[in-house]
């Protein structure tokens, strides 16, 4: 259960990354806290005591096996953070070529 | 075996536009457009075969049982969304022929343009809790770099707006797709219906909140909607047709139909929260809209206020109001998409999109002038136009359930939207010139052809509602997210 709820931290302090940070850069990382809580969430969930790797082997005759479809989900995931990851520090770049700084308070051309 | 076809279609054309048309400039509008013609079809010819077998149609992956399969699943529902999608993305691309010749690099566009169709309707057939998150991605990674595309400060700066709030949102899915795992053991959307147990307290509403969170934030529902004006205003007008005309409904009013009508059945907490939620952001929007001078930035708002309207309707959670929300639905992406498409032709023509720069316009570009007359007008309720019946049918509703009060709200927000189009009207296209330099004296043919397109479509759009047609399409789409029973029992049986 600690386990759980220290993920659960985990998961607050990248959404307060995201909410409260000025820096472009740091909510970049601020949300790459939260995408490794939530894979780590659904490790925790696929994990069984004492449960080996679900792999089908001669002779071996496993009592307690871990869950496999989560981790193919974490996998899928990772690689969908990356995508984002990625476009965001390139828009980053692009936005501190036009502005001339990471500071959101300084981007602010769009009002209303 | 129709079903992979609505994915695979704009996947193949995307690698496809990538590899050819760098050395041929024409291959990849001709492609794309080919893709969106082949798409419309396809979606009716669903509709169709779903009619004929009067029921759901499955379609699992490499003949797996259920359980253990991705499968694709084709209803009312779904067709009647692909419908919407094929029509809008057609008009879109049409549009962009033209209008798109202004920027560089233009198979990036449709390259992009092409996986936001792919992850759009593969979000719409999938019966696959999981694979909703990853077609959700598919999808919004496209649409992040479309409002970034033209790469100018103010877009960039939307587009890093929406990127953080929309992969915000799509972690809250995911997680609350995991928690429903580790509950049900399944992520199979029908068979996490059957397994599900309504009374497990406070994890359930966790993940209600979760998910009404996530989708709440696509489809910009009132305390979700401050990147919405944003992206939408700062995407070239083809991509903002698409983003306001079917992406927030697709990823939004669908996703949260489907979850809370199908996965979980519908509790009166969730449709009381849609009640007040669609009134709020049903008069917010419009409030907010009657301030603007940018006209896309306008048309944005309206967004929100009339995504206010469907889920007013749909927190009725009476068979008139669902059938109100489910044909403004429609109605709304075909007058919304035709009204960005006129902004978009009056910033081709003039290059400024701030009201109070315009004026005497109806004269110069006749076509946009008498389409945005018909949008507007659909839009603000007025009779012969098919958004009055939709708007109608749901204060109506509202009545028939005995809540007088977001009947009046509804009314309320008509009159608003009205008042704000005819600012529009008078702004743009009436009044005096004021002398503002002209890009091009005559619009070209395409952006002409497509507007036209959508304005008839605007007039013919309210046969759906007349008796005997009614009965064949609406009423089903109705029954469909009304009935959760048969969508629960594709598990057990289905054809295709």
């Amino acid at each position: 259960m600690i386990l759980y709820i220290l993920c659960l931290v985990l998961f607050l302090v990248g959404v307060y990354g995201v909410i409260s940070k000025k820096n472009l850069l740091k909510i970049i990382i601020s949300f790459g806290i939260i995408s490794y809580a939530v894979n780590l969430f659904l490790i925790l969930i696929a994990y069984r005591r004492d449960g080996i790797f679900p792999i089908y082997e001669k002779g071996a005759n496993p009592k307690v096996l871990v869950d496999p479809l989560p981790q193919g989900m974490v996998t899928t995931s990772i690689v969908v953070e990356l995508a984002f990851t990625v476009l965001l520090v390139s828009i980053a770049l692009r936005i501190y070529e036009k502005y001339k700084t990471f500071d959101i308070t300084k981007i602010r051309r769009l009002k209303g | 075996m129709i079903a992979p076809y609505f994915v695979l279609i704009p996947l193949v054309a995307a690698f496809l536009i990538t590899l050819f048309s760098r050395k041929k400039k024409n291959v990849a509008v001709c492609l794309a457009i080919f893709a969106g013609i082949a798409l419309l079809i396809l979606g009716i010819v669903s509709f169709v075969l779903v009619s004929k077998a009067d029921g759901p149609l499955l379609y699992t992956l490499g003949n797996w049982k259920i359980p253990w399969t991705i499968n694709f699943v084709l209803d009312y529902f779904t067709s009647f969304m692909l419908i919407t999608i094929g029509i809008i993305a057609l008009a879109s691309l049409v549009f962009s022929i033209n209008y798109m010749t202004r920027y560089t690099e233009l198979w990036k566009f449709y390259t992009l343009f092409m996986l936001m169709l792919a992850g759009m309707n593969g979000f719409v057939i999938t019966g696959d809790l999981f694979n909703l998150f990853i077609f959700m991605e598919i999808a919004l990674i496209a649409a992040y770099a479309l409002v970034g595309f033209g790469c100018e400060a103010e877009e960039l700066e939307a587009a890093f707006k929406y990127t953080v709030i929309g992969s915000l949102s799509s972690i809250f899915v995911l997680l609350a797709v995991g928690i429903l795992y580790a509950i049900t053991s399944t992520l199979n959307m029908a068979d996490i219906g059957h397994n599900i147990i309504s009374n497990r307290g406070f994890i359930l509403y966790f993940v209600y909140g979760l998910l009404l969170t996530g989708f709440g934030l696509k489809a910009a529902i009132v305390p979700f909607h401050a990147w919405l004006p944003d992206a939408h205003s700062s995407a070239p007008a083809p991509v903002s047709a698409m983003l306001s005309g079917v992406l927030i409904k697709t990823l939004g009013i669908y996703a949260l139909i489907r979850v809370f009508y199908h996965v979980f059945s519908i509790s009166t907490t969730v449709l009381n929260l849609f009640l007040i939620l669609g009134a709020i952001t049903l008069l917010l929007g419009v409030l907010m809209a009657k301030l603007q001078f940018d006209f896309k930035r306008l048309l944005a708002f309206h967004s929100i206020s009339q995504i206010g309207y469907i889920i007013l309707g749909l927190g009725l959670g009476t068979p008139l109001g669902i059938l109100g929300a489910v044909f403004h639905l429609f109605n709304h992406s075909i007058f919304k998409s035709l009204l960005f498409l006129n902004a978009g032709s009056v910033e081709y023509a003039t290059g400024t999109r701030d009201l109070r720069e315009m004026g005497g316009l109806g004269k110069q570009l006749k076509p946009a002038a008498v389409t945005s007359m018909i949008a507007s007008l659909s839009i603000s309720g007025i009779p012969p136009f098919n958004g009055f019946f939709s708007k109608l049918i749901i204060i109506l509703a509202a009545f028939q359930a005995k809540q007088f009060i977001f009947a009046l709200v509804a009314a309320l927000g008509s009159i608003l939207t009205l008042a704000s189009f005819l600012k529009v009207q008078r702004y743009v296209f009436y009044g005096d010139p004021h002398g503002i330099e002209r890009k091009c004296e005559k619009l070209p043919l395409c952006i002409n052809g497509s507007m036209i397109f959508l304005a008839v479509l605007c007039v013919l759009s309210v046969v759906l509602i007349l008796p005997g047609i009614k009965e064949l399409i609406l009423d089903k789409v109705v029954e469909t997210i009304q009935n959760r029973q048969v969508y629960l029992n594709i598990i057990s049986g289905g054809q295709l």
